[in-house]
């Protein structure tokens, strides 16, 4: 949103984390996790480039509000019970 | 001047159905200009194109707020940006859904509304996959026969010009979607 | 003659190829651009006949422009930005060496804050390093200018770098129809290139080498006449491309309704194409109005600025960047070249569009409005610098 220039520092500055910066949006599919085949490995939680995957009581808990989607989880997954299906689904 | 607005996400290729449209045009003897949303492009993200058609050689080289069309890509987007902002009282917004018409009036509060299920037209014409189906081309296709701009065949001359990859299975999914687009006040 | 749609940055490799340059060096990583993607494909096509340097930075990247062209090639390169930034060193060495290589800026910007949007500082920080320096307002004229800039520069009585600017989207990422020109066409109106400063085993010389104060002001003496020389080259070379075209973009200036003008634009990039659309609608009001499209920065078009001055009421000056210190460099230079002519009508700077903020035709409207209001009542308190649309509380939002 435009600022007013008495309003703005010198030069950009971020004062909070990337946190506040919403990035689930850009994805086009979610990852899923079928808790009853995981074996808590934990190799999703390692592997994901957006720490978005916290590790939980039955298996990886996604933060939806950062994942991109990219699927990294799914494809590394050794059980293969995570699967990305489409957002608008 | 017409001026169209492409929303797609990144990878879908709303750049590119902007540059068919424009090419389609260009075939019938318009001036035309086409361009992405000056941004950053990133996959998945939300994206946007624009697509000018003129009979006058087009200098305004300023971006577009007041379009006549919208074209959807993905009726997810919906929800996530405001897709008839600007659009003209007469406009029409064109939408890749497989929802009923009336659901998608509804969710834009918007009558003049098209809607084609490109993302069906893809994978019957094995383009893209289920996980990524190419719904650009179809919807061009659409396009046509809901705004009346541009004939078909100009379409797709423009797709067998333009896409990379089977320029002929695209082609086909934009006569397909040109025959299945459901028009605004039935048809 | 084929008419293909294009963006900016495949107009730019189109005019690379037609030009036949032999040798094209560049570096592939941001803030570059597709003009190398291109090239690169067009070369892997088979279609354009050239060698391929992929160097590891933009400095590199001239240096290796410079030294293709010692050996009497063609030689091109691209850049943008802090890429341009980086190449300054050896764009006055490319200068002084009297290289005749030509290379394509897509105008970006400076960071910070980080951008990747049209702006004119990139360009207009590079004015006194000898390096030519042709503004385009659409993909046509870019494709054209890397032509026409070959021939100015590999004139003998020139021997400068060029340098072609398009802005960053507003062309390099905007398709639009394009002639793309007979290579027959091009290849008669630009013949292969001949020099004696060249690297020859059977007749060596040697190049670069150190010169006492006794001479060095020659040299620059020199560079200086052929710059000076260049305004009538590029006149004579923008005929020549309208005979064989129908094409013409005014020598150095293109004017736009200005014989009978009282008030014109002067500015460079597309922003003033989307103003000659604004004139005409000026003019159907019954408003005297034109715009002097800046067509080629260095050399700087004096006489063209003298004939306006002699002719008109006021001129507003449209900078897509600021100096820093006091104005807009294309408002001092035009300033400076009026002072001792004598007629000096007021001027107004306007610094808009920075950044890549969109430049609409209601701007253009409101800066026209502005200018005759100064034309009438003077100053005022803002004075002779306004920053168009800044978000100083001052501006409405309708204007912005």
């Amino acid at each position: 949103m435009p600022q007013n220039i008495d309003e703005i520092p010198p030069t950009p500055m971020n004062t909070v984390s990337s946190e506040v910066v919403k990035t689930g949006g850009w994805r086009a599919f979610k990852p899923v996790c079928d808790e009853s085949r995981c074996i808590k490995c934990w190799i999703c939680w390692k592997y994901c480039p957006d720490v978005s995957i916290a590790i939980g009581e039955n298996g990886p808990v996604f933060d939806y509000d950062h994942c991109k989607g990219c699927g990294i989880c799914a494809n590394e997954c050794p059980v293969k019970c995570i699967e990305m299906i489409p957002e608008n689904k | 001047m017409i001026e169209i607005r492409f929303h797609g996400r990144g990878g879908q290729g709303a750049v590119v159905a902007s540059r068919i449209i424009a090419e389609a045009a260009f075939r019938e003897g318009k001036d035309v200009q086409a361009f992405p949303y000056f941004g950053v492009e990133r996959r998945g993200a939300p994206v946007t194109a624009f697509t000018k058609i003129d009979d006058r050689h087009i200098r305004n080289k300023s971006m577009i707020y007041e379009p006549d069309h919208v074209i959807v890509l993905e009726a997810s987007l919906i929800q996530a940006v405001d897709v008839t902002q600007g659009l003209k009282k007469d406009g029409m917004v064109l939408v890749n859904t497989e929802s009923d018409p009336d659901e998608i009036r509804r969710q834009l509060d918007f009558d003049n509304v098209a809607v084609v299920n490109a993302t069906k037209i893809a994978l019957d014409n094995q383009l893209g996959s289920k996980v990524q189906p190419i719904v650009n081309t179809g919807i061009t296709g659409a396009f046509a026969r809901a705004s009346g701009l541009i004939s078909i065949e100009s379409v797709e001359a423009a797709i067998m010009n333009i896409v990379p990859r089977y320029p002929e299975k695209n082609a086909k999914a934009a006569r397909d979607a040109y025959e299945a687009v459901m028009l605004p006040g039935g048809g | 003659m084929v008419k293909d749609i294009m963006t900016g940055n495949k107009a730019t490799a189109y005019g690379a190829m037609l030009a036949r340059a032999q040798v094209v060096a560049a570096y592939p990583i941001t803030p570059q651009t597709t003009i190398v993607e291109r090239i690169a494909d067009l070369i892997a096509e088979g279609k354009m006949k050239a060698k391929y340097i992929m160097v590891e930075s933009e400095h590199s990247a001239m240096a290796a422009t410079i030294a293709a062209s010692n050996t009497g090639a063609r030689a091109f390169t691209a850049t943008s930005s802090h890429g341009l930034a980086l190449m300054h060193e050896v764009l006055m060495w490319a200068a002084g060496a009297r290289t005749p290589a030509v290379l394509v800026n897509v105008n970006r910007a400076m960071a910070p804050p980080w951008s990747v949007y049209a702006d004119h500082q990139d360009a207009m920080a590079q004015r006194d390093t000898g390096v030519m320096q042709f503004w385009a307002e659409n993909n046509q004229e870019i494709l054209d200018s890397v032509i026409i800039a070959y021939k100015v520069a590999e004139n003998k009585d020139i021997l400068l770098p060029a340098m072609i600017n398009q802005d960053a989207f507003y062309l390099s990422h905007t398709s639009e129809p394009v002639d793309i020109p007979d290579q027959e066409l091009v290849d008669q109106y630009l013949p292969p290139f001949e020099t004696e400063v060249k690297l020859d085993v059977d007749n060596p010389k040697g190049f670069g080498s150190f010169i006492m104060p006794p001479q060095y002001m020659e040299f620059r003496g020199h560079m200086a006449r052929s710059m000076d020389k260049a305004r009538e080259v590029i006149r004579k070379a923008d005929r020549e491309w309208e005979e064989l075209t129908g094409r013409s973009y005014g020598g150095l200036m293109d004017m736009y309704r200005c014989e009978d003008a009282e008030f014109i634009l002067f500015g460079a990039g597309t922003m003033m194409s989307t103003a000659k659309d604004v004139v005409d609608e000026l003019r159907k009001e019954g408003r005297k109005v034109g715009i002097a499209r800046l067509r080629v920065f260095r050399p700087f078009p004096v006489d063209e600025v003298r004939y306006l001055a002699d002719r008109v009421h006021a001129i507003g000056v449209l900078d897509r960047t600021y100096t820093f210190g006091y104005g807009g460099p294309l408002f001092n230079e035009m300033n400076s070249q009026m002072y001792n002519h004598g007629k000096r009508p007021p001027t107004k700077n306007y610094i808009i569009g920075v950044g890549g903020r969109d430049v609409r035709p209601k701007h253009i409207r409101g800066i026209f409005d502005d200018l005759e209001k100064v034309s009438k009542e003077g100053y005022g308190e803002e004075g002779e610098i306004h920053w168009w649309g800044l978000l100083d509380g001052k501006t409405p939002e309708e204007e912005l």
